[in-house]
């Protein structure tokens, strides 16, 4: 009888996607084998700066004949699956509970922090909206230096939850700064981030599938999901 | 000689979200010390606690904050290992986590805003989106006495403590009927089921307070 970690792996997504970006990492830190299948009706509709991450289809990994649907949920899924590869989330369970509580502030509040500045009607708003996301950025900076502990990455010696949730995000983040021309991790103001983010996009798990700045920015022109207040 | 633990719990009686915490920690039997905040005025060592959502729950345990309901949770659950809330199947715990959050993100926010809406129509609308969501929770429910299986667990607190004990209350003191035993007969047992466990029946709110809070909370939101 086979072991369910053999059965086959799919995984459903769009290239544009921070959420499928999540799950690719961590089925690659695990070295699982799977295939990868572009949805092209979840391309049409998906956006780089305007999220609705609670209506998405995508991602969806099929598992032998499961169904796993929700970013994060799929990554802690593929954690407590796959075993032999590197844990994603800590073994102790308050350092569980700071990494899950991490990935929880950065989708309730970091993505709707981008939307905020992406569909700002105008001067004030966007102005309120680059202010929250600002503060977003300075505690995930206290964060960064709490958890690492002075080694590489918010999960320590490798990446972790709170690596993935957050790194997954760096796409859209640079997208915004092309927008707005508002540096959110910058050397001086969250140096922790700004170093972590060379070694986030040179993770092996990482490289081979996070998406081009160039092709994100141009996906993210092309969709006109931006307001004119951000058009240069 | 055992060491003293410190279990502290600051919570809100009306609030599904502390609810489900207490409802936890009882089924485990883990003795707690209860902090009541109250909603307008945030005590200073919640807001020194929990600077960034400045909301309820938040559980400290000997000296280490945890905070949000569905984080805290878990925490227990890996903490104290007697009556296990999660289930032990990765693929099981998916679905658990998945239905909690569509409880906590989308259930809850059609629930508020339907009691938001002044007029009847919109009310109607929302009702129904409503109970489009819970027709997942409906469906997970089939054969089951729990969603648990045959024992409490993660999303029978999660979706216990919001739907039954805290926006059917609300419902009731608009008059808006949503959940109906005709339509949702495997929902409409496992509430009866819940009743009968003493660790979430000691955890409900009372409910003629309840439904009194409720409708006052549906004003402001009315009026604001």
């Amino acid at each position: 009888m086979g072991l369910i970690s053999d059965e086959y792996v799919r995984l459903l997504g769009a290239w544009p996607s921070p959420f499928v970006l999540r799950t690719r990492i961590a089925l690659n830190l695990k070295r699982v084998p799977y295939e990868y299948l572009e949805e092209e009706d979840s391309l049409n509709s998906e956006s780089v700066l305007n999220y609705n991450p609670v209506h998405k289809q995508i991602p969806i990994l099929i598992h032998g004949n499961k169904p796993i649907r929700e970013s994060l949920n799929i990554v802690m899924y593929v954690d407590e699956t796959w075993l032999s590869g590197p844990p994603i989330l800590p073994s102790d369970p308050f350092d569980r509970a700071v990494a899950r509580f991490w990935d929880v502030y950065i989708d309730e509040h970091c993505f709707t922090s981008i939307n905020g500045v992406a569909v700002a009607k105008d001067e004030e708003e966007r102005k309120a909206a680059i202010a929250k996301l600002e503060m977003c950025m300075a505690l995930l900076e206290e964060t960064f230096q709490e958890c690492s502990k002075g080694r590489g990455f918010f999960g320590g010696d490798n990446i972790g939850f709170i690596d993935i949730g957050f790194g997954s995000m760096l796409g859209p983040l640079k997208v915004l700064e092309k927008f707005t021309g508002v540096k959110f991790i910058h050397p001086e103001t969250t140096p922790g981030l700004f170093h972590w983010v060379d070694r986030f996009y040179s993770h092996e798990a990482v490289k081979p599938v996070m998406p081009d700045i160039e092709k994100l920015v141009e996906f993210a022109r092309l969709k006109k999901h931006t307001t004119s207040s951000l058009d240069t | 000689m055992a060491e003293k633990e410190e279990v502290k719990l600051l919570g809100i009686w009306a609030s599904p979200f502390s609810r489900r915490i207490e409802m936890a920690l009882k089924l485990k039997g883990i003795p707690y010390d209860y902090v009541e905040e109250i909603l307008e005025h945030k005590s200073p060592l919640l807001l020194a606690l929990n600077p960034i959502h400045k909301k309820v729950p938040v559980l400290v345990h000997n000296g280490k904050t945890i905070l949000e309901s569905q984080v805290i949770l878990e925490y227990i659950d890996e903490t104290w290992k007697q009556s296990p809330i999660l289930p032990q199947d990765p693929y099981e715990r998916s679905k658990a986590r998945f239905l909690a959050k569509l409880v906590d993100e989308q259930i809850i926010t059609a629930g508020f805003v339907s009691m938001a809406r002044a007029d009847e129509k919109g009310r109607e609308a929302l009702a129904e989106q409503t109970r489009e969501l819970i027709m997942n929770l409906e469906k997970e429910l089939v054969g089951k006495d729990f969603f648990g299986g045959k024992s409490v667990g993660f999303l029978d607190l999660v979706a216990g403590s919001m739907i039954p004990f805290c926006l059917e209350r609300g419902w009731e003191g608009i008059g808006l009927k949503v959940i109906t035993e005709e339509k949702f007969p495997e929902y409409s047992r496992w509430v009866k089921n819940l009743e009968k466990v003493e660790a979430v029946k000691d955890c409900i709110p009372p409910r003629e307070k309840h439904v009194e809070h409720m409708n006052y909370m549906g004003e402001r939101i009315r009026s604001a």
